[in-house]
């Protein structure tokens, strides 16, 4: 099993999603967040100071699947999360995580089966 | 014979000439009798017309309470918004009860001392259309009760302006310990100069139609007294640097500068005490016209300096614009208005971009309130139109009109005598409170919030709670994780727990 945890930007979310769903990623968990990357934040005026926003928000996107269709989760979601045809600096990041373990709290199965949810993808979406 | 035929004749219509007599008599006296029951009714409306105004607009001016708990609220950070309107309650509730047992004594009340100060009127009861020995707002019609709350609710704003330059870090204690002399005594004392017929108003012939100095200058200048005794926020000023510290809610301050505004149509054309000379109507015109100019110039000013249109910055200059035509509004015209209104939207952006670097004052209290206040009411030295002096009985015209600087002069000398007085008296009053009971929260109650810290609730619980929606233990509910102790931080049984 792997985890893919994605920062991306609030207005990319649905699209994200519809990638998730037309995947057949059982679950999602999605966090707000603040943050900065490379940018470190941009600078704005509050009468007449000037402030520095060190850190910005953005979401926070994770979900739990089987290791064989990450590659193709990751690239689809990529491509989600990007603004426009070439993205802009600021559209966030996608990491891959390994894990060790699931637990389906309802029944107490183990393993990658709490996370199968193939069906779905076939309901083409 | 012709003299006993006429007789006859005069006899046997006797009863004619009597009927036709009393006709004459009735037409004569009836039209008369109309007209002094006409006279009375017409008084009895003013006097009811006037009434009606003076508590319709004092209402008005009461409402402004909300205006500043708004504006404050705004401006402030999430973890202090419940002090600001626990505060604004609790000394309008302090100051009603101040004012009415010597405040109003002391500002209107007959047999001053040396026309410095009030001298009758102490404990004011009141009976059905009552009056009281009040020589300078004698020309109004409206009973004294009606008067007492008009001036009453001036000297409420007065003291809410106190505090914008304090909020955040201000004790709650000192709200009440300043607001009640305040109430008393220091609003009272400028109030008689220059409302209550004192030597500024009745010798000098200093203007101030609505109160730029009495209410405005006086609230800003105690602002400023105590604010120097108090200091900054923590983090307002760091290496030198003045830091900017956001309040949390600018729909909620423009909401209160939007209620200041409505209430400002209480504050000046109110003054007149008066609704049947109608001169209100030309207030609420003037009132209106330089809180337009002074918004705008605000809007321009900062965006010439910044680049940015801030949204509190449009605010300060409406309200600015608005303290500013308070000391001129019965006195001038139109055109003036909108330069006096625009000047101090001018005024404002540059007083609040200059003052922040010295003086931590959130709201930009002292810019707004403060220099145009102190321009509002020099203004009049330059526009008062000399038909409306003689009109109000106060001084005389402006530069622009007759040329001469003595009207200017009369009110450069109120400015500042008022700032001198309000301020020994203030900044010694928040001495001995700070030398006593403290004028400060400690700093761990600061960065806490007062909220939490002074009222031990939240303004927004939801936002601090470690889980909205969650369920919450009472705090001496025993707990079964042993790493937790179950006492209080501080208690001997933990001291001890630690030691061993």
């Amino acid at each position: 099993m792997k985890m893919v945890m994605a920062i991306i930007r609030h207005e990319r979310l649905q699209e994200v999603q519809d990638v998730l769903d037309e995947c057949g990623v059982s679950g999602v968990t999605v966090t707000e967040v603040k943050g900065c990357g490379a940018q470190r934040g941009y600078t704005e005026k509050y009468r007449g100071a000037s402030v520095h926003i060190s850190l910005i928000p953005r979401l926070k996107v994770e979900a739990v699947m089987q290791a064989e269709i990450v590659k193709t989760v990751v690239d689809k979601l990529a491509e989600a999360a990007r603004t426009g045809d070439h993205g802009e600096v600021g559209d966030g990041k996608i990491f891959v995580i390994d894990v060790e373990d699931a637990v389906r709290i309802r029944t107490g199965e183990h393993g990658p089966a709490t996370v199968k949810h193939a069906e779905r993808a076939m309901w083409g979406h | 014979m012709p003299s006993s035929d006429l007789r006859i004749a005069l006899s046997k219509r006797k009863p004619l000439f009597l009927i036709a007599a009393g006709f004459a008599f009735l037409a004569g006296v009836i039209p008369l009798a109309v007209a002094a029951d006409d006279n009375t009714a017409t008084q009895a409306a003013g006097v009811a017309a006037d009434t009606v105004w003076v508590i319709v607009t004092g209402c008005l001016v009461m409402f402004m309470q909300a205006g500043f708990a708004m504006l404050e609220v705004g401006f402030s950070r999430m973890k202090n918004v419940g002090t600001v309107v626990a505060k604004v309650v609790t000394n309008l509730s302090v100051s009603s009860i101040a004012y009415w047992a010597v405040g109003f004594g002391f500002a209107f009340g007959a047999g001053g001392i040396f026309a410095v100060i009030g001298g009758s009127g102490f404990f004011p009861t009141f009976s059905p259309g009552s009056q009281m020995n009040l020589p300078a707002i004698a020309g109004s019609t409206a009973p004294a009760a009606a008067k007492w709350f008009f001036e009453f609710v001036f000297c409420a704003v007065s003291l809410a302006i106190v505090w914008g330059t304090m909020i955040e870090r201000t004790k709650f204690i000192v709200y009440i310990l300043f607001g009640v002399p305040f109430a008393a005594l220091i609003y009272p004392l400028i109030s008689h100069q220059l409302f209550g017929g004192g030597f500024l108003m009745a010798t000098l012939g200093s203007q101030d139609f609505a109160g730029s100095t009495v209410v405005h200058l006086t609230g800003a200048t105690a602002g400023l007294a105590g604010l120097l005794l108090l200091g900054p926020r923590i983090g307002k000023y760091e290496k030198g640097r003045s830091n900017a510290i956001p309040g949390h809610n600018m729909p909620l301050a423009q909401l209160g500068v939007l209620i200041l505004w409505f209430g400002w149509f209480g504050f000046n054309p109110g003054s007149t005490l008066n609704a049947t000379n109608l001169h209100f109507a030309d207030i609420v015109v003037v009132t209106n016209l330089a809180a337009a100019a002074g918004a705008v110039a605000a809007l321009a000013t900062i965006y010439f300096i910044t680049k940015t249109m801030d949204v509190g910055m449009i605010g300060n200059g409406a309200i600015a614009a608005l303290v500013a035509i308070t000391a001129p509004s019965g006195y001038v015209e139109p055109w003036a208005a909108i330069v006096i209104g625009a000047v101090a939207g001018v005024i404002v952006v540059v007083g609040v971009l200059v003052l922040d670097k010295v003086l931590d004052d959130p709201v930009g209290a002292l810019p707004a309130h403060g220099l145009a206040g102190i321009w509002g009411t020099l203004s009049c030295g330059l526009f008062t139109v000399p038909a409306l002096a003689k009109f109000n009985g106060v001084g005389q015209g402006g530069f622009f009109y007759t040329g001469s600087l003595h009207q200017l002069g009369a009110q450069a000398i109120a400015v500042t005598a008022s700032f001198l007085t309000v301020f020994v008296l203030s900044y010694s009053l928040f001495w001995i409170i700070k030398k006593t009971v403290g004028l400060r929260v400690s700093a761990r109650e600061e960065m806490e919030g007062l909220d939490i810290s002074e009222h031990g609730m939240w303004g927004y619980p939801e936002s601090f709670m470690p889980v909205p929606g969650g369920v919450y233990r009472q705090a001496d509910t025993p707990t079964v994780n042993p790493l937790r102790s179950p006492e209080p931080v501080g208690s001997p049984a933990r001291s001890e727990g630690s030691a061993a």
